[in-house]
């Protein structure tokens, strides 16, 4: 495999394991949002999409502190043995997850919050426990909502570049995803390289996006046969 | 071991200024109305029961408690079925799967309503594969129902089923709702605020008003009581069952059989000897004459004795009750009249029927 492949290969790997664990991740964390009436809900919100409005190099330079030989969490899987996770591909991975959360959190939270809770109520009084419930009524009334978020995160996390380059370095087949390998060959001045993967990247996006918002429109719920 | 029949509920809850605080001990079977202005406080007794509406309290159904102080089955572990009043189909099932929803939760032994059977009562065979957005109300209505009673309840709700509907499909489901009430041996909890609905289905009844019940007890008895808990005003009259004993093909008539007594109505053609039927006599079309006067176009003469003797809306008219046999009838006569006449309770008098009209 070429360098080249190598980074899209790892870039399209990163962004699989952080969609797959976000939607696991951000499911319960919406649900909760989108339901409760705790106080905690308003801060709870705000955090989430800190990483909207911050500059991914402030994430990424305290997710380096938090992470490394002298924070928390780096202390942590010290001791559990896992080593320290800045420069890894794990470690892009838990950054990836921060980073992206709020595009899985917000479509999924806005679709939950669309739900009539009528229907709940209904399919609890046709004896589905609330387990039942969310399996049968919410998930495919939310589907449209899963959609968007998984492809909203997949391709967010595809576009990463600053919290990477903050703490995954530049470790070809381990931390060097396309973005960074783009921003490589720039700096070589090998632009022909660099159209190859750009070029690549945007048609990429494009296509994402128009696939979201076609399989979207046919997806509303009450349409689906 | 005895089990106790019937519902009781007990139950206390209040949010913002409104305080619900009942304690009703319901009959085991039929169709108990539970009727008053919208806010009074049905719905919300009805959530309480349900489970949908957290409560204190305690309820028991047919012998089986499933709230007692602290003690409370969670919604879908309750025996129970709920038809909402508006629309309340799972968009993205079709009618065949919203059926089933319920149906496939239940295990097959407690199954005592199987698919076809309640496909047919309600009417839907040409619809099961239809999406619920493209039936009518009274087409959603009426899936709502079927899936309720897939379950195989111990209790059916029914949150005013018809309210959201027009006046054709009212008239179009009302027969699948008495279809209902005579083949299900449970309890039915009907909350309405239409007299027509009430009269048609409900056999016992309990008015409410700003969260208390004001009055309760069966609908024939209820409903003859000279204080009017319902405030039926111009409407107030009896309801009563009876059975149609013989036609009269020459004339037209038919002779509706009641316990003390019968009226002779008009024969359409759609009444067969031994249906029963149910019919309302309104006071206002009862007047009493103290003895047997042939030589009158009154067909319905049916001697009673007066109960009572009550002051009515107004001081000008007086609400009299009288009893044929076991069945109490209304009668709204000017004072003046009860005055000449010098009524008495005890007295045996002739009422004379003007209008009777057929409620089912």
């Amino acid at each position: 495999m070429g360098p080249e492949w190598q980074a899209v290969w790892l870039t399209l790997k990163l962004a699989g394991i952080t969609t797959l664990l976000l939607l696991i991740i951000g499911t319960p964390l919406a649900w909760w949002l989108a339901r409760s009436q705790h106080w905690s809900r308003q801060p709870v919100s705000a955090l989430i999409a800190l990483p909207l409005v911050l500059p991914p190099t402030v994430l990424g330079f305290y997710l380096l502190i938090v992470m490394g030989p002298d924070g928390l969490v780096g202390q942590l899987t010290e001791q559990l043995g896992l080593g320290l996770l800045p420069f890894t591909f794990e470690g892009l991975v838990v950054a990836s997850i921060i980073y992206s959360l709020p595009f899985t959190v917000q479509p999924l939270q806005n679709s939950f919050m669309t739900i009539d809770q009528r229907l709940l109520e209904v399919a609890a009084t046709l004896r589905a426990s609330p387990r039942d419930r969310f399996f049968t009524v919410v998930l495919p009334l939310a589907r449209p909502g899963f959609l968007s978020a998984a492809v909203l995160t997949f391709a967010h996390t595809v576009g990463e570049f600053g919290v990477v380059l903050m703490i995954g370095g530049n470790i070809p087949g381990e931390t060097k995803v396309l973005s960074v390998a783009i921003y490589d060959h720039v700096e070589a001045l090998d632009y022909g390289a660099a159209h190859w993967l750009a070029a690549g990247m945007l048609a990429f996006s494009f296509i994402v996006l128009l696939s979201l918002y076609s399989l979207n429109g046919r997806l509303q719920p009450g349409v689906m046969k | 071991m005895t089990v106790s029949r019937g519902v009781q509920a007990r139950f206390r809850c209040s949010f913002g200024a409104f305080r619900l605080d009942v304690d009703l001990d319901l009959p085991g079977s039929g169709v108990t109305a539970l009727f008053g202005h919208s806010g009074c406080g049905k719905t919300t007794l009805l959530r309480c029961i349900a489970g949908l509406q957290p409560a204190d309290g305690a309820l028991t159904v047919n012998g089986e408690t499933w709230q007692d102080g602290s003690r409370s089955l969670p919604v879908h572990q309750r025996s129970l079925a709920y038809v909402f009043q508006e629309t309340s189909l799972f968009p993205h099932l079709s009618v065949r799967r919203n059926l089933n929803y319920g149906f496939r939760r239940i295990p097959e032994a407690r199954r005592q309503v199987g698919f076809d059977q309640a496909v047919s009562w309600l009417g839907l065979d040409h619809l099961l594969d239809r999406m619920p957005e493209r039936l009518s109300g009274g087409e959603r209505q009426r899936v709502a129902i079927a899936r309720a009673l897939l379950t195989s309840p111990d209790l059916l709700l029914m949150d005013e089923p018809l309210s959201a509907l027009d006046a054709r499909s009212k008239q179009d489901i009302m027969p699948y709702l008495e279809t209902l009430r005579d083949s299900l041996a449970i309890p039915i909890l009907y909350v309405s605020h239409s007299t027509a609905e009430v009269a048609r289905l409900a056999d016992h009844i309990v008015m409410m008003d700003n969260g208390q019940v004001v009055a309760e007890g069966p609908l024939q008895q209820t409903l003859a009581r000279t204080d009017q808990p319902f405030g039926l005003e111009e409407d107030a009259g009896v309801i009563m069952d009876a059975v149609i004993g013989q036609r009269d093909e020459q004339w037209h008539l038919c002779r509706a059989d009641f316990d003390g007594g019968h009226l002779w109505l008009r024969d359409d053609d759609t009444l067969d000897t031994g249906q029963r039927i149910r019919v309302q006599v309104l006071a206002r079309d009862i007047s009493i004459a103290l003895s047997q006067l042939t030589e009158q176009s009154t067909q319905n003469l049916v001697p009673a004795t007066i109960d009572e003797i009550a002051a009515d809306l107004s001081p000008g008219t007086s609400m009299v009750r009288l009893m044929a046999g076991n069945t109490p009838f209304l009668a709204r006569l000017t004072s003046r009249s009860v005055h000449t006449l010098s009524l008495q309770p005890g007295q045996r008098v002739w009422m004379q029927v003007k209008s009777v009209a057929i409620v089912d």
